[in-house]
């Protein structure tokens, strides 16, 4: 038991180093701007550039629209495949975990030409089409994650007897889907979208071959013309990343919390 | 979805369907119809006609060997990470460490999963860059020169490095449930009836935790080989990686082909299909046990 | 010597002592329960002998060795754990064959083994199917014959009945111990089922907070409980409040009728004295053997299948008495008042 212990320390304490050293390397590398000393230079140059902003707010938009679609898209459809189609599960769960496995370079590539201005639906045409392209594809990547919350959020209610229980007091589906099952999985619906939040606000090669102007790519391009810029944009997204994650926490154990309490 | 629910019965059980038409028409249109539209257009002439020459033309030396190190790279971090994922994930669950490990290392796998593409090769760089932290302080303090030992971050080995980043915690994210799952009785059912921790892993433990296992390497696998953002902010065009190249060729059509774009993107989807088909098989082969 | 010896267990949670001073020694091949409420210890006392749990005094010692610092793999000990615990990834076969693996036995050794003890178990045939397609009756045999088949020195089985439905836990209880005699092994069997322990001891430990309250053969936990606790948790009892009329003789005034009962209580005459008597030790009218008979009102009436369960009124307390369902006598009529009668020797006298 005791040599167990030891190769248990040993294991998380060597995972922990692996896991250090780049957060200090990046975050002493965004200190050394100023020669000879440790200043937040590099973050005042990153804050006071425009395009930093633009690109920032740009990126938070589409993750908002993207979490928007996202669960107008999941919770009905896991919800109705739990109510009336539980026969359907396996196929849409497939097609929802298909975003792992096909990489999101492929889709994007197939978008370029299925939606390109000489195709029936030429979504890459205008502007507005390919934002709205963008945020399809997101919602594409974050299927994997929102379903299968939503889906284990469904699973701890019984869909069934408050659905009959709604019907009979005379609720039409709109009513029974906003003011009974989305606040019964809110706390699933919550953790998807910070996750969603977190995978967007960073992500680039959509972006970059969508050719809009986003967060991922203005990170890129800093990285390839500055020296010390782009570590601390990695702090500044770390931080970020850690805030959707706590936010996860915070959500999840508040919840548990007022259950608890009920 | 604003129809009342009143409707008889037999009427909404033929038109149950009709409720999973947008998600359906969302996933054809934003998921099936791109990848299948590449797929297609592998096997196409840009005319139209069917033709092998695309798929073909992939049997070049320097496509060959993108794939080759594409697959390296996301073979070797999957097993690797598996490994030491596995490792640190069975030290916070059954290796009797403090409850206050656990909490923390949870939450940190969660941000660090999800701390890929740009940021990371940053961060990366910052460290074991040229004049990354740790390459400083290795010469400095140990006279270490990290670049003439041959190591490279912009590399096979530099690549792997970075992606364990992700697939790490990734993988203990997945596991740790799974390893929750194995109940107590089990180990001292093994040790009462006379077998050794290590006996109790190798006939008990792992057996029952392989699908996992399995499942999840064959996702860190897929989870790697399609990464662009990571490897591209880290060495711009310079190592040639499938994903990166195929980056370049929907950026400037370097091949001269859009049609070996395809072909290149089908390589791909093959390539990750492939380790899925595998993981199914291995797994249904070992999960006769499970109902 | 005795084979199985606990001397002296004390075992600590922190401050909390959960096993208090506990003593027992277990002769070979004897058949021993732990019987006792849930929480008070029967499990963690089980788990030191396994060695899954430290004692934080005391000795055990198997077959004359001390074996309290032994892992648990190295003490020979065979266990049925009370949610099955078979190897989900192995067959009934393999789980069987499993501590013969481990121990590096040859192959032809295993197979005779592991068919010898499905045989034994009644399951000859189910070798190749998982724990998975099994009931759960089947699968607690099965986690017996794993438990048996490397002829361990002891059997511990910790409540491996309770997850089961009620009529397979009487045949399966049946079995197990049929088993047991007939290998002879030395078994400490965990249960808050007093049933289970009265039906299948040889001796029975009633435990309470820590505490071995009592140790003796089912016959005298149930006749004579050394103390209130035991009286109370093994079987029904009629607990009646009485006065002391004459210590010297016994003689005691129950609900207004006087009853001797031919021996000396201590205390001065006129102090309350706490009386109990089994339910099947009353009887309505009066019987051959029975020394006393008193009259009391019918209060209440039950029936329960085979015996009809009668609550007389005896000043302000109420005795039940059993009778059984016989057809061709009439039980009698609630509000009537009948004779009861009882065996003074059969009434105990509970010190508190
Ligand atoms: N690991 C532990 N840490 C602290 N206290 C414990 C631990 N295990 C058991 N206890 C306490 O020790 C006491 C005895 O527990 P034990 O499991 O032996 O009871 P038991 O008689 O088997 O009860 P049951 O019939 O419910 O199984 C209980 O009060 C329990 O709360
Ligand atoms: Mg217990």
């Amino acid at each position: 038991m005791k040599g167990n212990r030891f190769w248990a320390w040993s294991a998380l304490i060597f995972g922990l180093i692996y896991f250090a050293l780049p957060l200090i390397g990046m975050t002493e590398f965004s200190f050394r701007m100023r020669r000879g000393e440790y200043s937040f230079d590099a973050y005042r140059v990153v804050l006071a550039d425009p395009n930093f902003r633009a690109t920032f707010s740009y990126s938070v938009t589409l993750a908002v629209l993207t979490i928007i679609l996202s669960v107008c898209l999941t919770v009905p459809t896991a919800y109705w495949v739990r109510l009336r189609m539980p026969r359907w599960r396996p196929v849409i769960e497939f097609v929802t975990l298909l975003p792992l496995v096909v990489p999101p370079i492929v889709i994007v590539f197939g978008y370029i030409r299925l939606y390109n201005t000489s195709s029936l639906l030429p979504l890459t045409g205008t502007i507005t089409g390919t934002n709205a392209l963008l945020v399809a594809g997101y919602t594409v990547l974050s299927l994997p994650y929102m379903y299968r919350a939503v889906d284990t959020g469904l699973r701890a209610i019984d869909v069934q007897t408050l659905t009959e229980a709604a019907q009979s007091l005379g609720a039409g589906w709109f009513t029974i889907m906003t003011r009974i099952i989305l606040p019964n999985v809110l706390v699933a619906v919550l953790s998807g979208a910070f996750l969603t939040f977190a995978i967007v606000i960073g992500e680039f090669v959509l972006a970059a071959l969508l050719n809009r102007p986003a967060f991922g790519p203005y990170m890129q391009l800093i990285g390839a013309n500055r020296a010390y810029e782009p570590a601390a944009l990695a702090v500044i997204s770390f931080g970020i990343t850690w805030a959707c994650m706590g936010l996860i926490q915070l959500v999840t154990r508040f919840s548990q919390a007022t259950r608890a309490s009920r | 979805m604003s129809a009342r629910p009143a409707a008889p019965a037999k009427a909404s059980i033929s038109l149950a369907w009709v409720g999973l038409l947008p998600f359906a028409l969302f996933a054809f249109l934003f998921l099936i119809l791109p990848t299948m539209f590449i797929v297609v257009g592998a096997f196409r002439t840009p005319e139209g006609a069917f033709t092998l020459a695309n798929v073909r033309g992939l049997f070049t030396p320097s496509i060959l060997a993108a794939f080759w190190i594409s697959i390296r790279v996301s073979f070797w971090s999957a097993l690797i990470g598996c490994l030491i994922g596995f490792a640190m994930a069975a030290a916070i669950t059954v290796g009797r460490l403090p409850n206050g490990a656990r909490s923390p290392l949870l939450t940190f796998s969660g941000v660090a999963s999800n701390f890929a593409g740009v940021p990371l090769a940053f961060a990366f760089l910052a460290t074991l860059g040229r004049v990354g932290l740790v390459t400083i302080l290795l010469r400095e303090w140990f006279g270490i020169n990290l670049y003439a030992t041959g190591f490279n971050l912009l590399s096979f080995a530099g690549l792997t490095l970075t992606y364990l980043f992700f697939q790490i915690p990734l993988m203990i994210l997945i596991v740790t449930p799974a390893l929750d799952g194995l109940r107590r009785e089990w180990s001292e059912a093994a040790q009462i009836l006379g077998a050794t921790r290590f006996q109790y892993w190798r006939m008990v433990a792992l057996p029952i935790l392989w699908p996992t296992l399995l499942g999840t390497l064959a996702l860190l696998f897929a989870n790697s080989f399609g990464a662009v953002a990571t490897a591209y902010a880290l060495t711009g065009s310079s190592l040639s990686i499938v994903p990166i190249l195929l980056y370049a060729q929907i950026r400037g059509d370097v091949l001269g082909d859009p049609h070996l774009g395809y072909a290149l993107a089908f390589g791909m989807i093959f390539v990750t299909g492939v380790a899925n088909a595998i993981y199914m098989w291995m797994r249904a082969r070992s999960e006769k046990w499970i109902r | 010597m005795a084979f199985l010896e606990l001397e002296h267990l004390r075992k600590f949670y922190g401050e909390n002592e959960v096993v208090k001073d506990f003593n027992l020694h277990v002769e070979q091949g004897e058949f021993i329960s732990f019987l006792g409420p849930s929480g008070c210890g029967k499990t963690t006392t089980l788990r030191m002998v396994a060695g899954f749990e430290t004692p934080t005094e005391g000795v055990i010692r198997i077959d004359g060795r001390d074996v309290s610092r032994l892992r648990p793999n190295a003490r020979d000990i065979g266990m049925v754990f009370q949610a099955y615990a078979l190897f989900p990834n192995m067959t009934v076969a393999r789980n069987v064959g499993f501590g013969m693996k481990v121990a590096r036995r040859p192959k032809a050794e295993i197979e005779a083994r592991v068919a010898e003890m499905l045989r034994l178990i009644g399951l000859p045939d189910l070798g190749e199917r998982y724990p998975f397609q099994l009931s759960g009756g089947q699968q607690q045999r099965v986690a017996l014959a794993r438990a048996l088949a490397a002829r361990p020195k002891v059997l511990l089985l910790d409540e491996p009945l309770s997850a089961l439905d009620a009529k397979i836990r009487v045949s399966l209880r049946e079995e197990i111990r049929a088993i047991q005699k007939s290998l002879g092994i030395t078994t400490i069997y965990v249960t808050h089922d007093q049933e289970e322990a009265l039906s299948m001891s040889d001796r029975i430990v009633v435990m309470n907070a820590g505490v071995a309250e009592q140790i003796g053969d089912p016959f005298a936990i149930y006749g004579r409980p050394a103390t209130r606790f035991v009286a109370n948790f093994v079987g029904q009892l009629n607990t009646l409040r009485a006065r002391l009329v004459d210590p010297a003789a016994g003689t005691v005034d129950l609900g207004g009728q006087p009853v001797t009962l031919g021996r000396p209580i201590p205390g001065p005459a006129g102090r309350e004295v706490s009386l109990a008597i089994r339910p099947e030790a009353v009887a309505l009218g009066a019987l051959p053997g029975n020394d006393v008979t008193i009259e009391a009102p019918v209060r209440e009436m039950n029936f329960l299948g085979s015996v009809i369960r009668i609550k007389a009124g005896l000043g302000a307390e109420l005795v039940s008495l059993d009778l059984f369902n016989n057809a061709a006598t009439r039980p009698p009529e609630v509000g009537a008042t009948v004779p009861i009668s009882f065996a003074a020797a059969d009434v105990l006298v509970i010190e508190d």
